[in-house]
């Protein structure tokens, strides 16, 4: 693989991917027995690997022959970076927030995929026109979106219910503490609009200096009754058992568990933050020519669009949303559970992946600086 | 004599090869490798090498000449084109936030572009070229060895002159987080001193059967899944958790008093401490019964009350147990992280928190590993004041 990038092996350069062959091995993400047959794609665990296994793995392999290999893991582009500068690497194929798509395409950690080889649309139109505005990147393939929202327990509101992202911030008409991730991500866009920022200038307000103190005073003015979360898996749990009174939460979380357990729980799409996600495959992979077999039928409009009939998760090509059918185990018609879905739109902020790059370290540090105070 | 003596010993030397070979592969060269990254960054000063040498004529206030931009941009270019330009750009980033999309703009703007100035075709594609900041960013994180991450890892930053200058207010979060991380590590370790020695008592002294079953009830949580009890634990101390419940019941509280017992610093020691009690006991009842109960009877027999038998016989013996099993503790509990993660809510949070968020999301490996640094700094500290107060020859765990 070395020789077809055309730069040789230097001494240093050697020991230095042995030096990150140790660190990898540490890190213990090492794995041994991945033969070269199949592929290995890596997704997020729980529901919506198990979507993604019924939707993207199982059909992928009986059409072609080529076996998928599943592993889980958190997020993030750490243990990319460790397989591919070590020269060692065993995923092919890796499911990333589309934040991380661009950044592991920009520093190289990723293969470049033409977009012009993707199927086009059922009605012919291709696939670079068929994405949302900015949904694709020149190293992913797929893509669903998901959103961030704010839902509630019915049973905690007998009579006026939360409709609006300013009522999550109303503690006066809705008293009662409130779930959300500990992380400034999402949390900022919030509160400014709740603070009264229209969506279109949530981010150029967080450009500023004073957007940002703003967003952290809004923060400030729930900041006792906030109860913190760390996983996706916390929010559902906490409203169930009434331990908060409504929380920011994955959509698709809340939806398996008002459908699959039945959960008296009200998502309010008001101010959600859309994102969405994508796969790519991992830089200099020995199993190149099946991995973009991959990544081609999960470009699919039909396959994107099967994963909605396991999870709220819905396809980031326009001519998606028009497959979504009913959900495989409950029949429940999926199309008002999606975050594309049109009255769901109503007031909603695109997360801005490329701003968030940009400013996620500093915003981290104030905001584990602001949590301590 | 002397020669077949030498090899017999050489051979049996050979027989820890395996093993100093596994210790220097999974544990030496990969701290090694860490802390080499939190002085050694080569990656900026590897992609601009003629712009930094440009700069170094530079007087560091007004912006560079014509020259330098044309360097900069021949080299941006190339990075460009080799796909490397995105590492260099999130580096300078975290030098001046926002330049992440400056410098990759500009890498864009340049593909197209033929001028005659190139300052000004930069300054175009971003007016930050025409900013001190700016320039002053790649210098700095064109440091082939720089102190920046240990600066960053003590809240301590440069100025635009090079001094060395404390960090905003709303930006010190290392410092405050590494004193309460040694904190919550004394705490516990004390806490876990306090709960665990009567316990490794008791079952050192009891019947034998007595003595399994009461270890069983040690072991058995030592076991189970620290997932598994860390979730326990927020069923049992959540608002509308059993302890509230309970106390609710009972009439202690009203049901508006409900007490926040988890997703705090509460939480988080409560946690540690039920998963670290094992490490306590289980050294303090190894140590414990090797001490023969004759030793108290002989105290009392020469008129020594319990307590001054206790104190001036029994503890003393039992104190290389203390040792190793505070030692234990405290080591376990300042690496911890899922569970303050979980259960750590505003107030809970740790160190170990920061170092994976620098490993596994910002990829700031520098920054992880000086934070790392660090933090083994204080804890050698620690254990240097340990060992002049305990002894750590002294220390045993049987």
């Amino acid at each position: 693989m070395i020789g077809n990038l055309g730069h040789r092996t230097t001494p240093a350069r050697g020991w230095a991917s042995v030096r990150l062959a140790m660190l990898a091995s540490a890190l213990g993400i090492w794995s041994v027995g991945c033969g070269t047959e199949g592929v290995t794609v890596v997704s997020w665990g729980g529901s919506y690997e198990e979507a993604c296994r019924k939707a993207l793995f199982e059909p992928f392999s009986s059409e072609t022959g080529i076996e998928v290999h599943v592993e889980s893991f958190n997020g993030g582009l750490a243990q990319v970076r460790a397989q591919v500068e070590s020269g060692n690497v065993y995923w092919d194929i890796v499911d990333l927030e589309f934040a991380d798509v661009v950044k592991g395409c920009d520093e190289g950690l990723l293969e470049l995929i033409d977009i012009d080889q993707f199927p086009p649309a059922p009605d012919g139109t291709a696939a670079r026109d068929d994405y949302f505005e900015g949904t694709y990147s020149e190293c992913g393939g797929g893509g669903t979106y998901y959103s961030g929202v704010y839902a509630y327990n019915q049973e905690t509101f007998p009579d006026e219910r939360p409709s609006t992202i300013e009522d999550f911030f109303n503690l006066d008409k809705f008293p009662g503490r409130r779930g959300m991730r500990r992380s400034p991500i999402v949390n900022l866009e919030l509160a400014l609009m709740a603070d009264g920022v229209p969506t279109d200038e949530v981010y150029t307000a967080l450009s500023t200096p004073d957007g940002v103190d703003r967003a952290f005073r809004k923060l400030d003015t729930i900041k006792a009754e906030v109860v913190w979360w760390e996983t996706g898996a916390q929010p559902p749990q906490m409203l169930a058992d009434q331990e908060v009174v409504m929380s920011t939460a994955y959509n698709g979380r809340i939806f398996n568990a008002q459908v699959l357990e039945g959960q008296p729980f009200t998502i309010v799409w008001d101010g959600q933050v859309l994102d969405y996600g994508q796969m790519a495959i991992v830089r200099d992979t020995p199993r190149l020519e099946a991995a973009k077999q991959f990544l081609l039928f999960a470009s699919r409009v039909e396959s994107m669009a099967a994963i909605g009939r396991y999870i709220a998760y819905s396809p980031t090509r326009r001519s998606g949303m028009d497959l979504i059918g009913t959900h495989a185990a409950t029949g429940v018609d999926m199309r008002p559970h999606m975050p594309s879905a049109p009255e769901n739109l109503a007031r909603a902020l695109r997360n801005d992946p490329e701003w968030w790059t940009n400013h996620a370290d500093e915003m981290t540090e104030r905001f584990s600086a602001w949590l301590a105070r | 004599m002397a020669r077949p003596l030498s090899s017999a010993r050489l051979r049996a030397a050979a027989l820890t090869l395996p093993l100093l070979a596994f210790v220097g592969v999974t544990f030496i060269a990969p701290l090694g490798s860490m802390l080499v990254r939190s002085f050694h960054e080569p990656q900026v000063a590897d992609a601009l090498p003629r712009t930094l040498k440009s700069l170094e004529a530079w007087d560091g206030i007004a912006v560079p000449g014509e020259d330098t931009f044309r360097i900069l941009a021949t080299e941006v270019r190339l990075l460009d084109e080799q796909r490397r330009l995105g590492g260099v750009a999130t580096r300078i980033n975290r030098l001046e936030s926002g330049m992440r999309s400056t410098i990759m703009d500009t890498g864009r703007a340049l593909r197209s572009a033929e001028s005659d100035s190139w300052r000004e075709a930069l300054i175009t594609a971003d007016p930050v070229w025409g900013e001190q900041k700016a320039w002053l960013a790649v210098q700095r994180a064109g440091e082939r060895y720089t102190l920046r991450h240990y600066l960053n890892a003590l809240d301590l930053d440069r100025d635009s002159s090079g001094d060395i200058v404390p960090q905003p207010t709303d930006r010190r979060i290392y410092v405050p987080l590494l004193l309460r991380t040694l904190g919550v590590g004394l705490v516990i370790t004390a806490i876990c001193l306090i709960l665990g020695y009567p316990v490794a008592y008791l079952i050192a002294n009891a019947s034998p059967s007595k003595s399994n079953l009461l270890l069983l009830l040690v072991l058995v949580p030592f076991w189970t899944s620290l997932l598994v009890r860390t979730t326990s634990w927020i069923v049992l101390l959540q608002n509308q958790g059993v302890v509230n419940d309970l106390l609710v019941a009972a009439g202690i509280i009203g049901e508006t008093g409900r007490i926040s017992l988890v997703h705090n610093m509460f939480g988080t020691l409560v946690a540690m401490t039920q998963i670290l009690l094992p490490f306590m006991i289980l050294p303090l009842y190894a140590v414990m019964r090797s001490i023969p109960p004759a030793y108290l009877r002989a105290a009392a027999s020469l008129g020594a009350t319990f307590r001054q038998g206790f104190v001036r016989v029994y503890w003393p013996q039992t104190l290389p147990g203390v040792a190793a099993g505070s030692l234990l503790v405290f080591i376990l509990s300042i690496g911890y992280y899922i569970t303050p993660a979980l259960v750590g809510g505003r107030t809970g949070q740790l160190i170990s928190n920061m170092i994976a968020y620098h490993m596994q999301e910002s990829l700031n490996w520098g920054l992880a590993a000086a934070l790392g640094v660090v933090l083994l700094l204080g804890v050698l500290l620690l254990y240097l004041v340990y060992n002049r107060l305990v002894g750590i020859e002294r220390m045993r765990l049987s």
